[in-house]
């Protein structure tokens, strides 16, 4: 049987995470094929509802990766980003359904190398937990 | 009990009730703050014509106050609401707005929203015994054609308040833990009072003063230690209620797959979304471009899994729009009554909201000068909840 590849959909800030893995691109540390990334201005512009539409249409885990606490280039996304996360997160949980899917990650523009890991990491991490139940549902 | 302490912060005098008519001299009272113009208008529970519900309305005119029925057992609208359309824009003078304790703590989210804007409004908070579906309160006076409005204080005394016979209060008044109004500028106290004889007027910081002086009242510190009683004896039996009712829930919807069970027969409508105050986008990601899909989209997502429920977005609705607002769910259940299909919306939304408010030490409508938890944030904080460090 073919080993389970799990989809993860990135969303990353344009100016530290979405640069960072630029970064990792470019200096040739693989980061796994599984990542599909959607580029935004910042981890602030992330609602719940693209979190929650990659999981049910289909993601096996989402990955939300900003500028570090304080560096964020419109200073408060991330913080708010780390609220709305964490709301989501406590919802979710208490439905049963595995809160680990969503990483919240911070990850500057220079840190080429912990994009790599984390996501190599992330990959890992869904191989053992399995397909995300919810795609299997038809009744969503 | 922390979310009282606004009731004692206030002053309070006492109202005599004459000839045991309660409502008369509640109505009395407001006609006395409409003809002083103290308030320009009121916004008040009316008797409809057929005598078979009541309805918030504006009143201009204090005659037209006859059939206003400040302690109507019913919420056909959530005020909050009709507030929001009321102080969309500047007017003379004040508006006086006669709201039960949830239509307040509503009305004080939404001022946090910028979505009603309390600057020319005096808030008339009225303790509430609860309420009954529209539907109901329309079949017990056809029923009975006598029926008293005040009948329905029966109990509120001596806090033993129970539903009328054949009939039950709404499933969220059964577990609201806010029987009594937290912070209006003027709040009227039945709780433990023997109504017939009199009334409790409490009034804290704004109009404090002009209300005294306008209308001589003597207001003074401190609130009667029987009210309290009946206040705490009230709510605790309602929070044993709310515990019971949603530690119930919890365990029905502790997977995925058996919450998603609960909600199965919901039809999309997006009532409980549409009545809810708190829900206050006037643009809402619901009716946009994120949820209108190419035809080919649909084909692709059924062939994925094989066949997908249409229309789809069942779960995606009602996780979004709780991440969104159960911090600031006022626990009023309109979502409840409007829903078709019965489901225990306002139930999963306290199971949730008590979760997230708890974790934020938030209670919402308890104070306008706190900001809701989904609009501030701390520097410190949540690193673990997040998975962030
Ligand atoms: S979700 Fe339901 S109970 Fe909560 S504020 Fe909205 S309508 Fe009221
Ligand atoms: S009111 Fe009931 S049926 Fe309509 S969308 Fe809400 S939960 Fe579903
Ligand atoms: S710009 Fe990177 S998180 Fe805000």
């Amino acid at each position: 049987m073919q080993e389970f590849e799990p989809r993860i959909v990135a969303f990353l800030c344009n100016w530290c995470t979405y640069t960072g893995a630029d970064l990792a691109g470019t200096s040739r540390l693989q980061y796994p094929p599984n990542i599909r990334i959607v580029r935004l201005m910042c981890t602030g512009a992330v609602d719940t509802i693209y979190v929650l539409k990659a999981l049910i249409e289909g993601a096996d885990g989402v990955l939300i990766g900003g500028c570090h606490p304080g560096d964020c280039h419109y200073q408060t996304g991330n913080y708010k980003a780390r609220r709305r996360i964490t709301i989501l997160k406590k919802i979710l949980n208490r439905f049963g359904y595995d809160e680990d899917r969503i990483w919240l990650r911070w990850i500057s523009a220079s840190e080429g190398k912990l994009f790599a890991d984390t996501t190599a990491q992330m990959v890992e991490e869904l191989k053992d937990k399995g397909p995300n139940p919810i795609k299997q549902l038809w009744m969503v | 009990m922390d979310g009282l302490d606004g009731v004692q912060r206030m002053k309070s005098t006492i109202i005599k009730v004459e000839n045991k008519d309660t409502l008369r001299s509640l109505r009395k009272f407001l006609g006395r703050l409409m003809e002083s113009k103290f308030v320009e208008a009121l916004l008040v529970p009316k008797l409809l014509p057929g005598g078979d519900g009541f309805v918030q309305s504006l009143i201009k005119d204090s005659r037209m106050l006859e059939d206003a029925n400040p302690i109507a057992p019913t919420m056909a609208v959530q005020s909050a609401r009709i507030l929001s359309e009321l102080t969309s824009s500047p007017f003379d003078g004040r508006i006086g707005v006669v709201l039960k304790p949830c239509e307040l703590r509503a009305a004080v989210e939404m001022v946090k929203f910028l979505q009603v804007n309390l600057d020319n409004v005096v808030t008339i908070g009225v303790d509430c015994p609860g309420t009954y579906e529209v539907g109901d309160y329309a079949e017990m006076v056809k029923k009975d054609r006598e029926l008293s409005p005040q009948a329905f204080l029966e109990g509120a005394s001596e806090g033993e308040i129970r539903p009328r016979q054949g009939y039950n209060f709404r499933e969220c008044c059964q577990i609201c833990e806010y029987p009594v109004p937290l912070n209006g500028d003027i709040t009227i106290g039945l709780l433990g009072l023997d109504h017939s004889k009199e009334i409790l007027l409490m009034a804290g910081g704004r109009f404090e003063k002009e209300l005294a002086q306008k209308f001589s009242l003597e207001l003074k510190e401190g609130n009667s230690a029987n009210r309290e009683k009946v206040i705490e004896k009230v709510t605790h039996k309602r929070r044993e209620q709310r515990v019971k009712v949603i530690d119930e829930l919890k365990e029905r919807v502790n997977i995925i797959e058996k919450f998603m069970q609960t909600l199965s027969t919901c039809i999309r409508c997006h009532n409980c979304m549409n009545v809810c105050p708190i829900c206050y986008c006037k643009e809402c990601v619901f009716k946009s471009l994120v949820f209108e899909h190419r035809s080919e989209q649909f084909l692709n997502w059924a062939d994925r899994r094989g066949a997908i429920r249409m229309p789809g977005d069942t779960l995606i609705f009602h996780l979004t729009r709780m991440s969104h607002m159960a911090t600031s769910c006022v626990g009023c259940g309109m979502c409840d009554s409007a829903c078709p299909s019965d489901l225990p919306i306002s139930s999963l939304f306290g199971l949730i909201g008590s979760e997230l408010q708890e974790m934020f030490e938030y209670v919402p409508g308890r104070d306008a000068a706190e900001e809701p938890p989904v609009s501030v944030f701390k520097e410190d904080e949540l690193q673990a909840e997040a998975g962030s460090e």
